[in-house]
């Protein structure tokens, strides 16, 4: 043998670079490759970044902590496909920061719960899920209505966010407020709202205060509904 | 080096710090315990929930893993970490006792800082990882100055030899250290705001997020708690450790294939293939260095095993190694994709989890704080046997609801979930199954009630065994004030 134990055992640097290494292979070999394989992430029709008020939505899901009872990733077997829909593919997350996948089913798969139900129902189940669901183990939600939504550091979220990649223009952040309050609104003209961001649902605020519920169920409404798989194929969607 | 004669002399350790990280380990063993029976009971009575945001499921579940991960067996790790290297190294702490006291109260207002941020509403939205950006920066100073204190120790040492306990305690404070700043990369929405964005999205982020995930397990709540392992049970049987060549391979086998295995956490999903793959692959595989590390131990038993009779403490320490080895084959099996399709997203991961966390981790630091209370307050014995072993038994009951009804529960759904009638449509709609695990739910919470229970008797154990008159040693002859030594090392 060339290595000799006793080197680690008597030099603590030695030793504490030996496990670094050691620790630094397994994690080096399977992440790496996933920022620099193309096909790690499929390329599809549909997927665009949040609108403002689904952003805040969203950033409102994992405040609560929503990740911990419901997931967001259909699994590629027949009974989550019958029961769910398609199986979620990676393109889906792409704009996640950070990915909401989850790890425990308290409640239902989520990641294609948009258009599901209509926005009445997502207002009544946020408030009180036993009215609609006697049996649901969900907690209630009631305040989410009661709370406006904070929207002045909208700019700054998204911002941050194409610092990290989200492909926003300046033509999107400069009108995200007005985008916000339109899709809040069910009342307002939304086509510029839909020409950026397409097929993005308005909720069913009063038309003057914005709520936290609103927000979150523009989120809820547009959940893996941007990809249209009735136009992509199975060989798009290889890794 | 003039070894010899500081060898001499006696060196005077820093208890000190020791003795305030075990103080905080029990409390917040029952704030966790007390805790998770609470949210338990959320799961079984929704309307517990209160519908308040700060008492809501999702927020306060992360205050419960949290506190049983991080301040309970966080302190236990680090309290324990810098006894034992004091002790094998026959070395006072590096770097003066300012120093580890700022490391005990930054790590503590590590946790309330996170705790708080919790329940207010700040969360990075990442498993076992929720804490905001600026938090995670002030672990990650705290962090350094740990690894620096207890680097520097092994240092200063004055044996010739680093004891094996030492090598797990340094692997799981550095990998720790690595996986907490990548892990954690994150851009705040302003230097004003304490909301961040991670660094990275979708695929990558879950891969990411699952290697720190897993091996917050594999080094946190593993490779730390061997190092308590390798001291505590060869003081408390009184016998050497049984391989020193196994604990060698294990060592360095464990270690190299435990960051492998984060994949299986996300098996059939948009991960690809190959990654999903090699992430099992390393999972089985490690089945072998687990067990490695769980034959050392129970087999350093041999000759003493009539001590299991007499000391509770040891019978803890024990009893964690064997639900260890139980755990970490249960692990494998559930990394297997086949399996794995059937137990992910259902109890079964939960019960999995606990099996872990209270039979090895709460089990280990029970027999570690049984050994070490007595000894930190030089008193001559445990206040009492008999209440150490009402505590074993309570919290054994207490896993076996847990686990038990938790692998009904688990099964059940990924059954329910996948079950087809006798038309080809599926069975069972979703509530359904809520329905159906709602006894097991509550015979978990009762499995909860145990522990807590046990967990308090332990607390009033540990506190009468200081204060208690009936435990004071007898009088020495000899009362020389140690503090007019000169200090070893320093």
């Amino acid at each position: 043998m060339f290595i000799r134990h006793e080197w680690f055992e008597k030099n603590a640097l030695l030793l504490l670079i030996g496990s670094l290494l050691t620790i630094s292979i397994g994690g080096i070999v399977e992440i790496v490759p996933l920022f620099t394989i193309e096909t790690t992430v499929e390329h599809v029709e549909g997927m665009r970044p949040y609108s403002p008020l689904e952003l805040r939505g969203r950033d409102i899901y994992v405040r609560e902590g929503c990740y911990l009872c419901h997931s967001q990733q259909i699994r590629t077997l027949r009974d989550e496909v019958e029961r769910y829909g398609h199986y979620s593919i990676a393109a889906e997350s792409m704009y996640d920061h950070p990915f909401q996948w989850g790890s425990k089913r308290i409640g239902p798969d989520l990641a294609r719960v948009g258009g599901k139900y209509s926005n009445d129902w997502h207002y009544a189940h946020l408030k009180n899920a036993q009215s609609l669901v006697p049996e649901s183990l969900m907690p209630h939600y009631a305040f989410l209505a009661e709370t406006p939504l904070q929207t002045d550091d909208i700019q700054e979220r998204m911002r941050t966010l194409r610092t990290l990649g989200t492909p926003y223009t300046d033509e999107d952040i400069a009108n995200a407020k007005a985008d916000l309050l339109t899709q809040a609104d069910p009342a307002a003209d939304n086509a510029k709202l839909v020409g950026r961001y397409p097929k993005a649902i308005e909720a069913s605020g009063d038309g003057k205060t914005v709520t936290e519920a609103d927000a979150l169920v523009a989120y809820l409404q547009m959940l893996g509904t941007l990809v249209n798989f009735a136009d992509t194929n199975t060989e798009r969607l290889r890794q | 080096m003039s070894s010899n004669a500081l060898a001499a002399r006696p060196v005077i350790y820093n208890d000190e710090v020791v003795k305030k990280f075990v103080i905080a380990a029990v409390f917040w063993a029952i704030i966790a315990f007390g805790l998770g029976v609470y949210i338990a009971s959320e799961l079984a009575w929704p309307s517990l929930n209160l519908g308040l945001s700060f008492t809501n499921f999702g927020r306060l579940r992360p205050v419960h893993t949290s506190a049983a991960v991080f301040a309970f067996g966080g302190s236990a790790l680090i309290g324990t970490s810098l006894y034992v290297v004091q002790r094998t190294c026959h070395a006072r702490l590096w770097g003066g006792a300012a120093l580890a006291n700022f490391i005990f109260w930054g790590y503590q207002f590590f946790i309330v800082m996170a705790a708080l941020s919790y329940v207010m509403g700040y969360s990075q939205g990442r498993e076992y990882a929720e804490p905001e950006w600026h938090i995670d920066l002030w672990l990650t100073v705290v962090w350094v100055l740990y690894l620096l204190v207890f680097l520097g120790t092994l240092i200063k040492r004055n044996e010739p030899h680093i004891y094996v306990a030492n090598w797990f305690y340094l692997a799981f404070i550095i990998t720790i250290a690595v996986l907490h700043v990548v892990n954690n990369a994150a851009l705040p929405i302003s230097w004003y705001s304490a909301k961040s964005y991670g660094a990275y999205t979708g695929v990558q982020d879950a891969l990411v997020q699952w290697w720190y995930g897993h091996n917050a397990v594999g080094f946190f709540l593993t490779a730390g708690f061997l190092g308590m392992m390798y001291y505590f049970i060869p003081k408390a049987a009184g016998r050497p450790v049984y391989s020193y060549r196994l604990s060698i391979v294990h060592f360095w086998t464990l270690i190299f294939m435990y960051i492998w295995a984060g994949p299986h956490h996300l098996h059939w999903t948009s991960l690809p293939d190959w990654t999903q793959t090699l992430g099992m692959a390393f999972s089985i595989m490690l089945w072998m260095p687990s067990w490695g590390g769980m034959i050392n131990g129970l087999m350093t038993l041999s000759g003493a095993w009539d001590k299991l009779r007499t000391d509770p403490g040891l019978r803890f320490s024990v009893t964690a190694v064997g639900f260890y080895g139980m755990s970490t084959f249960e692990g494998p099996v559930m990394s297997v994709r086949e399996v794995n399709a059937l137990s992910h997203y259902t109890d079964w991961t939960i019960g999995h989890v606990h099996s872990g966390a209270l039979g090895w981790v709460a089990f280990i630091s029970f027999g570690a704080l049984y050994y070490l209370v007595p000894v930190l307050w030089n008193r001559k014995a445990l206040y009492s046997n008999r209440l150490a072993s009402w505590h074993y038994w309570i919290a054994t009951l207490g896993i076996v609801f847990y686990i038990v009804s938790m692998w009904v529960a688990g099964i059940m759904e990924g059954l329910m979930w996948r079950a087809y009638d006798k038309f080809g449509f599926l069975q069972y709609s979703f509530v359904e199954s809520v329905i159906a695990i709602h006894p097991f739910m509550v015979i978990r919470m009762l499995g909860g009630v145990f522990f807590l229970l046990g967990g308090i008797i332990m607390a009033y154990n540990l506190r009468k065994t200081v204060t208690s008159p009936t435990t004071e040693q007898p009088r020495q002859g000899l009362e020389t004030p140690l503090g007019g030594f000169a200090v070893a090392g320093e």
